[in-house]
């Protein structure tokens, strides 16, 4: 998923209106922008939204990184457009955001000064065009276990931001399932980097959940809240036993010596990944931080000139027209 | 559907130039996905390189028709070394910042815009529908790029230098789109494409209204002074842009993507 670890602010608000809150929220009804909310529920909303908003923008990057080397015109197109996609999803992200009374340009300070992060999953690096089908396929994949029943969550333009969402993910995952699926059928050579990019991303994509927080204090205010859904675990078990399958059938090995079906729960037993690498990737020691983080902020910095052009520009055409007026 | 006096290699040659210019074009502004100055920008940029790689393809198919020797459209973008690529030399330029590639989008567009509009009348029933598909997106993209010069032109000083300098940085290139082979004579000959003398009038006055409004001034420099990718004669960059392109294709002949 793309907001991980969000702890919950806790809210110093009135017990009453409180209560009230939460009976609203168990009643299934949609918190809008305008209405009385707590502010603990405001500030970690912020926090998972951008969290959320920055996965999309920077998560671009991995993709982008082999847009100009597509093998194909068509691949270049569908590559192109699904980037193009995570952008506008940052896009309506943001907005939602904006919504809590934040605003965008805040929003990417605090992600360029290190204060908010991004998903884990896009510190690493994509190194042959198998990436892109295994990126589709299990980050895109991931993204949706967590998405779908966030569109079923309490505050209004979240929820809205997320229907329109999925949809786009789940055919950049069938997108990354067809790639996926014409390197295993392919040359010995592609087969191999086929596996080879399902060696890399399957640990980083369980770890995309984040650690378990069955017990966090943090997740039961979140779930109460209804911006948390489903635990950590239970949405890493939905993802195992919806992507063994896949993996089979592309005739490609998952890189688990553990993995075996598990009859009572229906599901499949896996192994963890290495959380002391997740929390290393988190500090910003995963192989691509500085370069992610960096491109970010150079895009940012580059392009201080051109926004302040646009608003000088428009500033004179403003002040052009009430001089108009004015004779 | 081709004029009976024209031969096949010189209409293959001319649709190659739509194609590559296209192509080429494309791939330098599919560089600025997830890199742009502002995401609405960033989203922008990326309709326009889809537009131009949606506008390759349909000049390749038909290239790789009138040629008739089975290739496709891929065959042609990604098996074709620099020599036998006949973009103009503009395109093929590097990015620099974002002024600079607006302020290219803008030249080549207002050359792209009315070329593909006096193609829409073509005598080739096949040129003139490609034609009139592809001039919607580019009369958009045009009025985007020219609208974009006209506000950093006259935004801050800053954005005004900058601009500036792209344009005088831009302009030796420009004279390449109007200067006509003998490829370009037969082709405007059998009434397929216009002469591209009456497509620089056009441009000129595009050209010349943006940059007023942008407080730019045209450049005292001759426009024709890089000139040859029509036929082949490129800059050092395009040899890169294919490296990098074209590297799968190359590294693993007959796999299928
Ligand atoms: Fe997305
Ligand atoms: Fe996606």
């Amino acid at each position: 998923m793309y907001a991980q670890m969000i702890t919950s602010e806790k809210s110093s608000d009135d017990p009453e209106l409180l209560a009230a809150f939460q009976a609203r929220i168990d009643r299934g009804e949609r918190i809008e922008p305008k209405e009385w909310m707590p502010e603990g529920y405001r500030k970690t909303l912020i926090r998972q939204i951008g969290q959320h908003a920055h996965s999309e923008i920077v998560g671009q990057l991995p993709e982008g990184n082999w847009i100009t080397r597509a093998p194909t015109l068509e691949r270049k197109q569908i590559l192109l457009a699904k980037v193009q996609d995570e952008a506008g999803h940052g896009l309506y992200l943001y907005s939602a955001c904006e919504t809590l009374g934040i605003s965008r340009d805040e929003l990417f300070d605090r992600l360029h000064s290190g204060a908010m992060k991004y998903s884990s999953i896009f510190n690493y690096p994509t190194l042959t065009w198998a990436d892109m089908g295994a990126v589709g396929w299990l980050v895109d994949g991931a993204a949706i276990m967590n998405q779908v029943p966030l569109q079923r969550t309490s505050y209004g333009p979240y929820a809205r931001a997320m229907v329109r969402i999925c949809k786009e993910e789940s055919f950049h995952q069938r997108q990354g399932y067809t790639i996926m699926m014409k390197m295993a059928q392919g040359t010995p050579e592609q087969k191999a980097m086929a596996q080879d990019a399902l060696n890399r991303f399957w640990y980083p994509s369980l770890m995309m959940f984040g650690p378990s927080d069955k017990d966090s204090v943090h997740s039961a205010q979140n779930m109460a809240w209804k911006i948390k859904i489903n635990t950590n675990d239970e949405l890493r078990q939905r993802f195992v036993n919806e992507t063994v399958p896949q993996a089979r059938y592309l005739g490609l090995e998952v890189p688990d010596e553990n993995l075996t079906w598990n009859e009572d729960k229906q599901g499949w037993d896996f192994s963890e990944p290495d959380w002391s690498e997740f929390f290393a990737v988190l500090k910003g020691d995963g192989p691509c931080n500085e370069e992610r983080l960096g491109a970010r902020r150079k895009a940012w910095d580059d392009g201080e000139w051109f926004r302040d052009g646009l608003t000088a520009y428009a500033e004179k055409q403003a002040a052009r027209r009430k001089a108009h007026a004015a004779e | 559907m081709v004029a009976l006096d024209l031969d096949r290699q010189t209409l293959f040659d001319w649709l190659l130039r739509l194609g590559d210019n296209a192509l080429i074009l494309g791939h330098r502004t599919s560089e600025w996905c997830g890199h742009g100055p502002a995401l609405e920008e960033d989203i922008a940029l990326a309709n326009t390189a889809l537009d131009l790689i949606g506008h390759c393809q349909m000049w390749y198919t038909l290239a790789a028709e009138v040629e008739g020797k089975g290739r496709t459209a891929d065959n042609l973008a990604y098996l074709r070394d620099a020599i036998q690529f006949k973009n103009v030399k503009l395109v093929e330029l590097p990015n620099g910042d974002i002024g600079q590639t607006m302020m290219r989008e803008f030249l080549f567009n207002a050359f792209h815009f009315e070329l593909l509009t006096a193609l829409t009348g073509s005598t080739d029933p096949k040129v003139s529908e490609i034609a009139a598909k592809a001039v919607k997106e580019v009369a958009y993209q045009l009025d985007r790029a020219s609208d974009l010069v006209v506000r950093l032109g006259d935004g801050t000083e800053e954005s005004h230098r900058r601009m500036q300098a792209a344009l005088d940085y831009l302009w030796p290139y420009v004279g390449e789109m109007f200067l006509a082979d003998a490829t370009d004579d037969a082709l405007a000959e059998a009434g397929i494409a216009p002469r591209l003398t009456d497509i620089q009038t056009k441009w000129e006055a595009i050209v010349s209204d943006t940059l007023d409004e942008a407080t730019l001034t045209r450049p005292d420099r001759r426009p024709d002074v890089h000139t040859g990718g029509k036929q082949g004669r490129h800059t050092e960059h395009l040899g890169y842009i294919l490296a990098e392109m074209q590297f799968l294709q190359r590294a693993y002949p007959g796999a299928e993507w």
